[in-house]
């Protein structure tokens, strides 16, 4: 009930708080600790776009301008096919509009666009916050190598993939699979028609998948 | 006193009036900043922000002056100079040497308190001549808020008063021995509560409070007269806080006090004023009824009885 010892305990904390080292970080003269995948700027790899549009048509602000030609490559081969492809003309995004939301990183099926921790692009006039092309490509060399994954994360999608066996190839000795990833059994590898026929599939056909081992469930 | 000491020494209050509201000021921005785990200004001036406070002032100096097409003209611009001048007087009467006082008026314990209760009401000018609701709010409470306090601060200068045996703030000083930070410990910090509260200084800025009340009977002030009621209210932290040393801490006693008297009153003074900021940094505001309640129930009985036992004491001759 007294009003004594909060009284007393506010100023003990702000004296102990005055004798400990303050938080601020001079940040012109210092420069910030960013985590990793902080969102900066985003940063085009030019060479990986192939003008889909997915970036553009995903965007919720409509803020990614892309323009682009088709060029015809002639055929290397006598008597082949004249074959086609795009050239961008021009990629821009207006960083006036730009939420910052990263769907068209997400989106982007070639890795062409990265998140780059780089902050400090802050204009006096408004229009000059359109990166055009070229300066979107320069923000490519900020873009920091992607952090290491976490002890037990799960394996990267990419190397589950190369990891993985060839279809219907590697399965006769039951622990398949290139890479030697030992006796894990992908999933996903369609298993030989031969072997001990399911219980539950009841007798519908011996073509019918059966796991190669007991444990594993049907998809 | 010829004219050219009186000049003299009006030079040299002017001077400190100047100076030391800015000393507080910008402790007052380190010591809180680095309460607050912060840093505070570091770069005006280049060391550590030193020149924050003038660097405000200038930016006063050069913002439009305002009058509201409503207010009260003359009160309205009269306001912060009679919240200013008050504190320049008091400044003027206290000791911080041994024989050394700007004006030594025999009754200067009644003048101080004249003065600072002056200041006071420039708040009320303000907030009345502002013609703004909120500026007048903040004027009521401002004039509520000096009502209640003004008594428990005379009442624990009086006890003081009747201990030395005299009104003149030099003569105190004189009589002043270490025995009273004993013996009038209980008016000292009814003395300081009330001496915040009467600088509506947190946790007593009810009258500016900036939630509620924008800011206060300041609302509609800009640039420089906006800067004067700021530096009104700083003047006003070294006023109460010299008094405080004078009176309670013993002023310009202490070891080589014929050389060193006058740093230990300004130490002593320096310290009371950190306290000050201190407890703005820790404590939150009061409401309006706690703030009543607290003078009329606590600061007013302890300082009866301070009296009382002040009264006691001089009889006995303690």
């Amino acid at each position: 009930m007294s009003p004594l010892p909060g009284i007393l305990k506010g100023l003990i904390t702000t004296a102990r708080t005055a004798l400990r080292p303050t938080h601020t970080a001079e940040y012109p003269d210092v420069a910030p600790e960013l985590p990793p995948r902080s969102r900066g700027v985003i940063a085009l790899l030019e060479e990986n776009c192939t003008s889909c549009m997915l970036c553009a048509r995903e965007c919720p602000d409509w803020c990614i301008y892309i323009d682009s030609h088709k060029e015809t490559i002639p055929a290397t081969t006598e008597g082949g096919r004249d074959r086609q492809r795009n050239v961008l003309d021009r990629f821009a995004i207006d960083f006036s509009l730009c939420m910052y939301c990263g769907i068209c990183i997400e989106v982007c099926p070639f890795d062409a666009l990265h998140w780059s921790p780089q902050f400090e692009y802050a204009e006096v006039d408004l229009l000059d916050l359109l990166h055009e092309k070229d300066r979107l490509g320069g923000w490519m060399a900020s873009v920091p190598p992607p952090p290491a994954l976490d002890e037990k994360a799960a394996e990267p999608a990419e190397i589950a993939a190369a990891n993985r066996p060839a279809r219907g190839a590697g399965l006769a000795g039951g622990a398949g699979g290139a890479g030697g990833s030992g006796p894990r059994m992908p999933r996903t590898v369609r298993p030989r028609a031969a072997g001990s026929p399911r219980p539950d599939a009841g007798g519908s056909s011996p073509a019918a998948p059966s796991p190669p081992d007991a444990g594993e469930a049907s998809p | 006193m010829s004219l050219l000491e009186a000049t003299l020494r009006a030079a040299s209050v002017l001077a400190a009036f100047l100076v030391l509201p800015l000393l507080v000021g910008q402790a007052e921005h380190k010591v809180m900043a680095h309460m607050q785990g912060r840093l505070g200004p570091m770069y005006a001036g280049g060391f550590h922000g030193w020149a924050q406070l003038v660097a405000d002032g200038v930016k006063f100096v050069q913002k439009e002056d305002i009058t509201p097409r409503a207010a009260d003209r003359w009160v309205f611009r009269l306001a912060p100079a009679v919240a200013l001048i008050p504190y320049l007087l008091a400044m003027a009467t206290i000791p911080i040497h041994p024989g050394v006082a700007a004006v030594d008026v025999p009754g200067s314990l009644v003048l101080v308190l004249a003065a600072t209760s002056v200041g006071a009401l420039g708040t009320l000018m303000a907030g009345w001549a502002s013609a703004n609701k909120y500026a007048l709010l903040g004027g009521l409470r401002a004039a509520a808020q000096l009502v209640s306090y003004e008594l428990p601060i005379v009442l624990a200068l009086a006890s003081i008063a009747m201990a030395g045996g005299s009104l003149s703030l030099m003569a105190l000083t004189q009589a002043w021995s270490p025995w009273w930070l004993l013996w009038q410990l209980p008016g000292g910090l009814v003395f300081l509560v009330a001496a915040c509260a009467e600088l509506q200084r947190p946790p007593f800025d009810m009258p500016v409070a900036d939630a509620e009340l924008v800011m206060g009977a300041w609302t509609e002030y800009t640039g420089l007269r906006f800067a004067f009621f700021l530096l009104a209210e700083y003047a006003g932290i070294v006023v109460m806080s010299l008094l405080f040393a004078v009176l309670w801490l013993g002023g310009w006693h202490g070891p080589f006090e014929d050389t060193l008297g006058w740093l230990w009153t300004l130490l002593k003074g320096f310290g009371v004023a950190v306290l000050v900021i201190w407890v703005r940094v820790a404590w939150p505001r009061l409401r309006e009824d706690q703030l009543q309640r607290l003078a009329w129930l606590w600061l007013v009985p302890i300082a009866l009885a301070q009296l009382l036992l002040t009264g006691a004491g001089v009889v006995m001759g303690w």
